[in-house]
């Protein structure tokens, strides 16, 4: 088996300026992953595909990175003026500052590929998504391994990454008017849990009250 | 709720819109919604499927019907905690599930499981095969028709199978047995010789089934030449597991990976000739006989010892950041776990890959052109379980 970096190179040397990069997986198991440029996906995977006997797909999923809030402490130098010994002076004073940065969150897909030829295996690839809300489309692998089909179409259903150039993107688990996302981590379920069959005391207590509030509204 | 913007109404609903007209334009093709309550389809799973007279011309699977997010619900619990869940998946091959989930929580921490738990997994997943491949049979033959009496030589086994696992287990489908680092209990020397005696009985039974039924007239009349999956389209289309092998593909994880201590034993790798349902039938048939083979030679130098990594922490189990995928062989092909820790007390990511769900992006391949009577028996070929493919 090639490690990554080989991969990388045979992958740089026939498609110059691909955009593949490493991530570095710290775990023991050692599977590092290349991460590709999605505009230039599909060339790279029919490389991987055809020349280097990556024939088989093994699983596709998608991974939520969310908006992250991140607080650092910084230390800043600041200009203060003091009065020492009955004269104003300049001096420069050092202050520990919180400050919260907002890292953009983004949507990921994950393929793990094998080779049923070369009996090897496996190498990760992923592809990240601009950002969560707006631009979350993806080339599809589709075309290239034909069982990334219905896995990619999970993604869509659970995740909503768009992909570009799938034969048939429709939901595939969830029902065709359902409006969400599930697999998101910021989702929300809906609150109607009074369908439940056997619902219980404080289900029936919250279900009363939205109907209550319900024909307060009216 | 998320506003993603992408919702879009105006996408193709069902597959069925517009009416479908023949393709020579004369007159219109009948629709057919085989499912969700067809009786073979082991549950609820439907198939919409456009006919021309009795030839199939279109079919498009409709899954989601079993759907609760098993991957949801596994992220919001502890690794440990979705160990049972794993058992509901493919709820005909308890452990092998156990194992594959096993087997990808300790690559993502590297923890060691001890030679006699890795003999106690091979033991039972074999044990685990052979009932799954022994019943997918007789599952198979009753959808050609004969109701009944092949599925019931069939479960006379598997009863024996999964009385031991419910001595070793206390439960008989629902098994929860395997730990990251080993297994949950030990088995007696008792229990061990009750195997020895169940695995000494299966040739008989797998001779007295293949007698019965491997050169059936019928059998061979409504199978052979019927499914057809060329292996180029397998591989590409992610088939795997004994579907695989029947298109001739020699690729079993068992071989390739290695994992557990499965190079240790001699077994072949059975493979199809001709691609077709009675292909896979038979393919079954023989890996009951090579998963004998590795029982029997289990069984002979399963040695004596601990059956839990003795460093394995069992509370407090936090892995470190990192991912991992892990794959099994499982009986129906292969069973993936892939996970994502953030350093905390759940996964961040846990992704269950499905054999059940990728075999069947290439029914409407296989089905097309073949009679709507043969749709049932190539499906019941794919040998699936919605647990698992609807998770």
């Amino acid at each position: 088996m090639k490690t990554v970096e080989e991969i990388k190179a045979a992958i740089e040397a026939a498609l110059p300026g691909a955009g593949v990069e490493i991530a570095p997986n710290p775990s023991p198991s050692g599977q590092h992953s290349l991460r590709l440029a999605p505009d230039r996906a599909v060339e790279v995977a029919t490389f991987l595909r055809d020349e280097l006997a990556f024939d088989y797909l093994s699983n596709a999923t998608g991974v939520d990175w969310p908006d992250k809030e991140i607080a650092e402490k910084v230390k800043v130098t600041h200009q203060v003026t003091k009065t020492i010994d009955g004269v104003e002076q300049f001096i420069e004073e050092t202050v520990e500052e919180t400050r919260k940065r907002v890292e953009p969150g983004y949507l990921e897909v994950v393929y793990h590929l094998y080779s049923v030829e070369q009996k090897q295996g496996p190498l990760t690839i992923r592809m990240r998504t601009a950002n969560r809300t707006s631009q979350v489309e993806l080339p599809s692998l589709t075309p290239v391994w034909r069982s990334a089909e219905f896995q990619e179409r999970e993604i869509f259903d659970l995740y909503g990454i768009v992909f570009t150039g799938h034969p048939d993107l429709r939901r595939l688990l969830m029902w065709p008017e359902f409006k969400d996302h599930p697999m998101r981590r910021d989702y929300v379920e809906p609150d109607d849990f009074e369908w439940e069959p056997t619902a219980h005391d404080a289900v029936l207590t919250r279900a009363v009250a939205r109907r209550a509030g319900k024909e307060a509204g009216q | 709720m998320t506003e993603t913007g992408l919702l879009r109404e105006d996408r193709p609903r069902g597959w069925n819109r517009p009416p479908v007209i023949k393709p020579d334009g004369e007159g219109e093709l009948l629709e057919v919604a085989m499912g969700p309550h067809h009786p073979s389809t082991h549950g609820v799973f439907r198939m919409d499927v456009a006919l021309d007279g009795e030839r199939v011309i279109r079919l498009k699977p409709v899954f989601g019907y079993l759907h609760r997010n098993h991957e949801k619900l596994a992220e919001g619990m502890s690794y440990l905690g979705s160990m049972p869940y794993t058992d509901r998946l493919d709820y005909i091959c308890s452990l092998t599930n156990n194992w594959a989930y096993a087997l990808a929580v300790e690559k993502l921490t590297g923890q060691e499981v001890p030679e006699r738990a890795e003999y106690l997994r091979v033991i039972l997943g074999e044990l685990t095969r052979v009932q799954n491949h022994a019943s997918s049979i007789g599952f198979l033959i009753q959808e050609m028709g004969a109701t009944g009496t092949p599925l019931m030589y069939a479960f006379k086994e598997r009863e024996k199978i999964l009385d031991l696992f419910e001595s070793l287990t206390g439960s008989r489908m629902m098994c929860n047995y395997m730990r990251f680092g080993g297994c949950r209990v030990d088995a007696s020397a008792a229990w061990l010789d009750a195997v020895r005696k169940v695995v000494a009985g299966l040739p008989e039974f797998v001779d007295e089934f293949d007698r019965l039924l491997s050169i059936n007239e019928i059998l061979m009349a409504r199978t052979q030449g019927v499914g057809i999956l060329r292996p180029e389209l397998a591989v590409n289309a992610g088939v795997t597991g004994p579907m695989l092998r029947a298109s001739g593909v020699n690729y079993d994880i068992r071989k390739v990976d290695g994992y557990g201590i499965y190079n240790r034993f001699n077994f072949r790798v059975p493979l199809g000739d001709h691609w077709d349902v009675y292909d896979r039938f038979m393919i079954r048939m023989l890996e009951i006989r090579e998963s004998i083979q590795i029982l029997t030679q289990a069984l002979k130098d399963i040695p004596s010892g601990p059956v839990m990594d003795p460093k394995a922490k069992i509370r407090g189990f936090r892995p470190k950041p990192g991912e991992a995928y892990g794959r099994i062989e499982a009986p129906k092909g292969e069973l993936g776990f892939y996970l994502i820790s953030d350093g905390g007390p759940n996964p961040y990511r846990y992704r269950v890959r499905p054999p059940s769900l990728i075999n069947l992006t290439i029914l409407e391949d296989m089905c097309l052109g073949q009679n709507v009577a043969d749709v049932v028996l190539i499906f019941g070929s794919v040998d699936i379980v919605l647990g698992e493919v609807d998770r």
